[in-house]
């Protein structure tokens, strides 16, 4: 199928997520859509797919217009979107769900329906157990599935939301391997959104490359890695100098360190981090980053290896033992996990009181919290609930919540979000405190952000972290190829 | 500005005219008239000393229930566990009353204790369900609730039985001792009514003033980012369990010491269901609950009456509570009134 998205727009609040946006997609072809963080990608492919109605701009499928209310709707014209958590129903087997909102008579037909399936799935070369529950199985397999349910409604376009991110090597190939027949073979539209530049070379056609909502290259593939990181991620600007703050102490120690959630597991991180040292962290989301912030934080505990701070060994720490012990951790929803809507920045200064009494002295609290609301320059009143203040107080008001004595700051996306004074104010106070001999562990996703403050960078990619480089001497393209996957 | 406070101030009371005029429908629907249905309710419910009190006995422990339930539901508990607290307190109550003999002022001190610690007790076990089981305080609650009341059964039907033999009604009288002293031939007592105002002088106490109301507001709101603030929340959730299930448990002790005189089958009949109505109708603010309670206290009680003046079943007064309820669900929030007003957000230059 013929799919043109023509002049899309979709802007959320003042964000332009979209900002007219054309694309042609013929059948037959496999095409990636690369882009950092925020370049809009999925929001471009949760409209094709129904998920999100465009403000402007049209959808043609064949050179029909077409406008979806929903993505079943999508699905009935043939737009199928598979997603990075795929929209399955756990407790159930995997032949019901793939029955599941397809026959309209009263009774299943389950054989006919595990007949098709198991034809359907040797086509493709996946091996399925229908009497298996969805929760037994891989990620892997679940999209597997997803994508024979969608072949089984008619899908002519098949839309990917970062299909490997937590699936074996084993099953990336015989994913790319059906992605291959479904172009190549049955003339279906597939379309891979992604970030890892080497699976792009290895299983597209052609890309597509969105940056801040707009399209801003397209190549066939072959094409040189270089070129596409540029398209990416732009050039970075020369940075100011910094004067870097590191001193010789070592702070923070992670001697071959494991850990895991139930999406990606990191092996053997080692890391030394100075007194005064600014690192940070690149790497696109899931990418294992965060799950490092989390561990050093207590969240997560180490699988084996040490972690230690200041000379003392903190691997088995709980969250709460970590904060005694001088670590702060600084989550990027500020409003899901850092600040508590509905409750006034004196109660957050009262709450985060390390040594409070039985019973509150709110006079006290409230001169406390005026005085730090003058230091950290937040627009806001003691008694002004949090949700009332705007992205960037939000974020001051955190960091006016950070302990004095604090030691270690892990800092997930420290500014986005906020426009460039703001930032440049939340980086003045962190490197007040790095001047007091704190360290900043932080990630971003902002390539220019990580080279102007950092004094060393490592990326993550899959789980991995790649070498440690200096932030003076890298450029924005080294970046790029250790974030797409290179060590 | 201050025509928007005296809005926010009256907006409570939009539910509650509105559940007036769908009972007055009702009322008239069934051929009785407004007038004679609530003048019947009210003589029932204040017609002389001796209704009151028995408003009053009611309103104990319901009050009592209520006053722990806004520490729970602050904490974003929907402990709905309550009327199993309240019927384990009953319990313990009762095995003290029934099992030592010893002067009243050794007698009453040691069988509220009992209460409090077994309804405390039996809401901890819902709270570490939750915590560590993973079961929602709702259905962990619902179940306990029901083991509550089967023990009672139990209880009432085997070891517990009147010596003169079984009715499965109860357990024989308490002796004098072990009961709370009434005032005149009323059910109440005025120790359970001093008890009740400290309960909800405390309950004040806790969520305006102390560290512990804070966190708990804190984690009621966000708990993720009550944690990540150095919340300890486990404990802190355990302990408002505590805190809820104590209170209740006492509303039981309250219950078959003054109300019943001995452990009955339906010995909470549903105050547990009715204090959580209660709490969602204050909108969690404490100085409400003793009058809705009050109210809520009076309209069942003087239900009875209107069945008896005009041939109404007595559930009309529960109706008359439930709809009010769902209309506070539905209308209750002042901040509604933001609806009409532009939004005052304090916003930077940014």
């Amino acid at each position: 199928m013929q799919v043109s998205l023509v002049d899309i727009r979709k802007y959320f609040g003042s964000v332009r997520a979209n900002d007219g946006i054309t694309i042609h997609l013929d059948p037959g072809r496999i095409y990636g859509l690369l882009g950092e963080n925020g370049a809009g990608k999925s929001t471009l492919m949760k409209i094709l797919s129904g998920y999100h109605q465009q403000d402007t701009g049209t959808i043609e499928l064949d050179g029909k217009p077409a406008a979806f209310r929903s993505p079943a709707e999508a699905l009935r014209r043939g737009v199928g979107m598979i997603y990075q958590d795929p929209l399955d129903v756990p407790s159930m087997r995997v032949l019901e769900n793939y029955m599941l909102g397809r026959d309209a008579r009263l009774a299943l037909d389950r054989k006919a329906g595990e007949t098709e399936l198991l034809e359907n799935a040797a086509r493709l070369g996946f091996s399925v157990n229908t009497r298996a529950y969805i929760d037994t199985l891989t990620l892997g397999e679940r999209q597997q599935l997803e994508m024979l349910r969608m072949l089984a409604f008619g899908a002519q376009v098949f839309i990917l939301d970062e299909p490997t991110t937590g699936i074996s090597t084993d099953q990336k190939e015989s994913l790319f391997q059906s992605l291959r027949r479904l172009a190549h073979d049955d003339g279906k539209t597939v379309i891979l959104v992604s970030h890892k530049l080497s699976e792009v070379q290895e299983l597209c056609d052609h890309v597509v490359v969105l940056r801040r909502g707009k399209l801003v290259g397209e190549a066939d593939i072959p094409c040189p890695t270089d070129e596409l990181v540029r398209m990416m991620f732009e050039d970075v600007p020369p940075k100011q100098e910094r004067i870097s703050q590191v001193r010789d102490d070592i702070c923070l120690s992670i001697d071959n360190v494991s850990f895991e959630d139930d999406r990606l597991a990191v092996k053997d991180i080692c890391l030394e981090l100075h007194g005064g040292e600014v690192f940070g962290l690149a790497g696109l989301e899931g990418s294992g980053q965060r799950l490092l912030l989390q561990m050093c934080a207590g969240l997560i505990s180490p699988q084996k290896g040490s972690v230690t701070l200041h000379g003392k060994d903190v691997s088995a720490y709980s969250y709460h033992q970590m904060r005694e012990a001088g670590v702060a951790y600084l989550p990027a929803g500020r409003l899901e996990e850092g600040l508590i809507a509905g409750l006034s920045v004196m109660e957050h200064v009262a709450l985060s009181d390390p040594r409070p009494s039985f019973t509150i002295n709110w006079p006290h609290y409230e001169r406390e919290t005026a005085e730090r609301i003058q230091r950290y320059q937040v627009v806001g009143q003691p008694q002004t609930h949090v949700d009332a203040l705007s992205g960037g107080n939000q974020q001051r008001t955190l960091f006016a919540l950070l302990r004095p004595e604090v030691k270690l700051i892990l800092l997930e996306h420290p500014t986005r979000g906020l426009d460039v004074r703001s930032a440049e104010w939340i980086w003045q106070l962190m490197f007040e405190r790095v001047g007091q001999g704190a360290v900043i562990l932080f990630m971003s996703a902002d390539l220019d952000e990580l080279v102007a403050r950092s004094d060393r960078i490592a990326a993550f990619s899959g789980g991995q972290m790649s070498r440690v480089v200096a932030a003076e001497k890298t450029t924005a393209e080294e970046l790029g190829h250790l974030i797409g996957g290179e060590v | 500005m201050r025509l928007r406070r005296w809005l926010e101030r009256i907006w409570p009371l939009v539910p509650v005219l509105g559940a007036l005029v769908v009972t007055s429908l009702l009322l008239l629907g069934f051929g009785v008239s407004p007038d004679e249905g609530f003048g019947a309710m009210l003589r029932g419910a204040f017609g002389d000393d001796q209704k009151t009190l028995s408003v009053l006995a009611f309103w104990v422990p319901l009050t009592l229930s209520s006053a722990g339930l806004v520490v729970a539901f602050t904490a974003g508990l929907w402990n709905i566990g309550v009327e199993g607290q309240i019927v384990m307190g009953a319990i313990a109550s009762s095995w003290i009353a029934l099992s030592l003999d010893a002067p009243a002022w050794v007698m009453i001190p040691l069988e509220l204790l009992a209460g409090m610690a077994a309804g405390g007790l039996w809401a901890v076990l819902a709270g570490i369900l939750k915590t560590r089981g993973h079961v929602h305080e709702i259905f962990g609650g619902l179940a306990l609730n029901n083991i509550a009341i089967i023990f009672t059964n139990y209880l009432i039907s085997g070891p517990w039985q009147p010596p003169e033999g079984g009715t499965f009604r109860g357990t024989a009288p308490f002796p004098e001792s072990a009961l709370l002293p009434l005032l005149g031939e009323s059910r109440l007592s005025p120790l359970s009514v001093a008890i009740t105002i400290l309960a909800l002088l405390g309950a004040y106490f806790i969520l305006k003033g102390t560290t512990w109301g804070l966190r708990l507001k804190a984690l009621g709101k966000n708990a993720l980012s009550a944690f990540l603030l150095g919340v300890r929340s486990e404990r802190e959730l355990l302990l408002a369990m505590m805190v809820c299930g104590a209170l209740a448990g006492l509303g039981g002790s309250v219950r078959v010491l003054s109300w019943f005189e001995s452990l009955r089958q339906s010995i909470s009949g549903g105050i547990g269901f009715l204090a959580l109505l209660v709490v969602m109708l204050s909108g969690l603010r404490v100085t409400l609950i003793p009058f809705i309670a009050l109210f809520f206290s009076a309209v069942l009680n003087g239900s009875i009456t209107l069945q008896l003046r005009t041939q109404l079943h007595s559930s009309l007064g529960g109706i008359l509570t439930a709809v009010m309820v769902l209309l506070v669900l539905l209308f209750g929030d002042p901040r509604q009134l933001n609806l009409f007003k532009k939004k005052t957000e304090v916003d930077s230059d940014e």
